[in-house]
């Protein structure tokens, strides 16, 4: 498959100059950051950084051993699956159904994407004024049904409501791609297939879904590094972590133990590992998912 | 190349004229986590200050709330960046102490500013809080509040309930918010902010109870906590309980749940003496009293320990900067701005004169009630249990107890199982924090 004429450069250095703001910018907001963490995950340091002493892998010794890292990480897989999941199902959904639309789809489709340009940390703050318990608009209503919602106290509760918020401020994003997605899909094969009599349900799990598929991989590894990063914002103005440690999330824990707790060390660990598992999840993502996909 | 030189000149020229005494003001900044009516404080204040003399400047900036605040503080030092005072809340003092060539003693600062500096004109259990164990103080009380009771008098009435008699005791406090709930006053009788400095730190002073070993902190760094032992395990058992059906409600951990009280769907409400601006804002019929206290304790009441804030000035800064620290502080001590700061915000008087101001002017007499929280942390001369709680990381401790007592609330645990595994979890935390 490797192409045996290749561009060269005559000049030598134009292509590293041309280069460079890329690499800069990964240099000072990747590999700085991020050796500067491998750095702090091996000391052991007060909060100020008055004193500080090497203790090698200790940290990631006392972190991985901790119940609590382990709760960490199921709440985010259970986190992550639900919002990626939801986010795409509705959005796909929605997507089909502007599809058909023919009066006013130009509206539909801006309100759709409206969302999207909402800030996390607003759109926590959204979902707080109308289920918070002490002051949500919502919440009141729910408890004057007779139903006991209270998200302070229940975890689930508390889950569902952060796994909505940050599913809603999602669905604008897969929702672009989708409708991207179908209208690249030729219309002769779908009224092909009409012809031949397959109902619309038949139709799309046959022809549109499987040519879908790109968009949908691409969707699936961008939304879980959402659920995975993006999230902060909204899992800091809703429940911040709580009730317990219902709705603590992996990069929830790192900024609760490294800023909140001022344990530096344990929270640099945490990153590190962090970013041993984002680079693994990549990996696989690529290579053993994206084989499976059928680029049409 | 002339450009250059031009600008060079300049700067060269700006840099003589701010050396020369004669234009230069000193900037001190202030971080601080003042909202609402008391950020308004925090503001006029630095005017006074300004407007009264010319040599200094002092700058608010507002970081947040006050873990934000404390934790901008710390990621400014790191960065050699700190500002000259920032504001650190009650549970912060230990992290403070801690950091000792972070930060130089208020005690040392005062003296500079050429007056000479007076233990003696504060509030002893304030300054004792604030305080090394060798007696020098360390930050400046700027806001000390203590926990009291509000109640709707309104709620009251409609319960059957004497308006004009808060509950003294916890179980007295149970049985009005159960009449409230059953009765159907309110929805819900009874609301607490901050349960962890409330119901265990200053339940424990009040109730003259060990919070921890070695004076809870005071005395020493290695604490162990103490806080499930069969008192505490009781209290929280019938909080616990009261919240089944709803007659206990919780609102979250710090003060979020003021909203429940102030719509009026809680009758019964605790909360530090600083609220209070809130509450008179919001117009409704309130009473307060002092914090109820368990009949069992035979101390009880002993004394509150002290809440809020106090300014910590950090290390390395010039002297000419120390210099008008010293002299804000001395601003901020004096009896007219003492006394007006307590009578507009329910914060504490720093000074013995400004408590005595009050008191002259019929301020008490006027505003009953008002006076609670300085009798409650001055009436008895505090013992080893309640001259306050200090760890080096009591946020992430008091994080620990939450986490576990919202565990308790939602019914997962009891209380027994809550106060072992804050215990349990706490004393791990703190042996860490202390590098053991």
């Amino acid at each position: 498959m490797a192409s045996s004429t290749r561009v060269t450069f005559p000049n030598k250095f134009l292509p590293y100059l041309l280069l460079a703001p890329q690499l800069a910018i990964t240099a000072i907001f990747f590999y700085w950051p991020a050796s500067q963490a491998i750095y702090q995950s091996v000391l052991r340091e007060d909060p100020f950084g008055l004193s500080t002493q090497f203790v090698g892998l200790d940290n990631f010794r006392r972190v991985l051993g901790d119940p609590n890292y382990l709760n960490s990480l199921q709440v985010t897989v259970i986190f992550s699956v639900a919002t990626a999941l939801i986010a795409m199902a509705l959005a796909l959904l929605l997507a089909v159904m502007a599809d058909k639309v023919i009066r006013g789809k130009g509206i539909y489709r801006t309100l759709l994407i409206w969302p999207y340009a909402v800030a996390p940390a607003i759109a926590g703050m959204l979902w707080l004024f109308l289920f918070n318990p002490s002051m949500g608009t919502l919440a009141y209503l729910f408890r004057s049904t007779g139903y006991n919602w209270d998200p302070l106290l229940n975890g689930d509760q508390a889950m569902v409501l952060i796994v909505s918020a940050a599913a809603w401020k999602q669905i604008s994003y897969n929702f672009l791609f989708f409708v991207a997605g179908l209208q690249s899909i030729p219309k002769s094969l779908i009224e092909a297939a009409a012809i031949d009599g397959a109902g619309e349900t038949k139709r799309f799990w046959t022809i549109v879904f499987p040519l879908l598929a790109p968009t949908t991989f691409f969707l699936l590894v961008v939304n879980t590094v959402y659920a995975f990063f993006d999230t902060f914002g909204i899992i800091h103005a809703v429940t911040g972590g709580g009730p317990g440690k219902a709705t603590e999330t992996l990069v929830y824990k790192v900024y609760n133990d490294g800023f909140v707790n001022l344990i530096l060390g344990d929270s640099a660990a945490q990153s590190v590992i962090l970013m041993i598992i984002v680079i693994g999840l990549t990996a696989i993502q690529f290579r053993y998912v994206e084989r499976k996909v059928h680029y049409g | 190349m002339t450009f250059r030189g031009t600008s060079l000149s300049l700067a060269l020229g700006i840099v003589l004229a701010s050396s020369t005494s004669s234009f230069a003001v000193t900037e001190i900044s202030w971080w601080h986590a003042m909202t609402g009516a008391n950020n308004e404080v925090v503001n006029t204040l630095s005017k006074e200050f300004n407007e009264s003399q010319s040599d200094y400047k002092v700058v608010p900036v507002f970081k947040g709330t006050y873990p934000e605040t404390l934790n901008a503080g710390i990621a400014a030092f790191r960065a050699k960046q700190a500002p000259d005072i920032i504001q650190v809340f009650d549970a912060g003092t230990g992290v403070m102490m801690a950091a000792e060539g972070a930060i130089k003693p208020v005690a040392d600062i005062l003296s500079m500013g050429g007056a000479k500096f007076d233990k003696s004109l504060y509030l002893p259990g304030i300054v004792a809080y604030y305080s090394k164990p060798d007696g020098t103080m360390l930050s400046f009380p700027y806001n000390s509040s203590s926990p009291i009771l509000y109640y709707n008098k309104d709620i009251f009435k409609k319960a059957g309930l004497d308006e004009n008699k808060p509950p003294k005791t916890w179980p007295e406090v149970w049985d009005a918010a159960k009449k409230i709930k059953t009765s159907g006053a309110a929805k819900c009788g009874y609301t607490s902010a901050w349960l962890t400095w409330i119901h265990t730190e200053n339940f424990a002073a009040w109730n003259n109870l060990p919070w921890g070993s070695n004076e809870n902190g005071i005395g020493g760094v290695d604490v162990e906590l103490k806080i499930n032992a069969p008192i505490y395990v009781k209290h929280f058992q019938e909080l616990a309980d009261l919240a089944k059906d709803g007659t206990f409600r919780y609102g979250g951990r710090t003060s979020e749940a003021k909203p429940l009280f102030l719509s009026g769907e809680c009758g019964i409400y605790n909360d530090s003496s600083g609220g209070l601006g809130d509450v008179i804002k919001s117009g409704m019929n309130y009473g307060t009293g002092p914090l109820p206290y368990d009949p069992e304790s035979k101390d009880a009441p002993q004394n509150t320990i002290p809440g809020g804030a106090s300014l910590w000035v950090f290390a390395g800064k010039s002297d000419e900067q120390y210099k008008g620290v010293a002299a804000f502080f001395n601003f901020l001590s004096k009896t007219e701005i003492q006394a007006r700061l307590h009578q507009v915000s329910g914060y504490l008087p720093v000074t013995l004169a400004a408590y005595e101001e009050t008191k002259k002017s019929g301020f008490y007499d006027k505003n009953p009630g008002r006076e609670t929280p300085i009798q409650q942390m001055m009436g008895k001369a505090p013992t080893e249990n309640s001259k306050g709680v200090r760890l080096v990381n009591l946020p992430q401790v008091r994080d620990i107890q939450n986490e576990e007592f919202e565990n308790m609330l939602s019914g997962k645990q009891t209380a027994q199982q809550a106060l072992d595994n804050a215990v349990k979890r706490g004393n791990a935390a703190i042996k860490q924090a202390i590098g053991q």
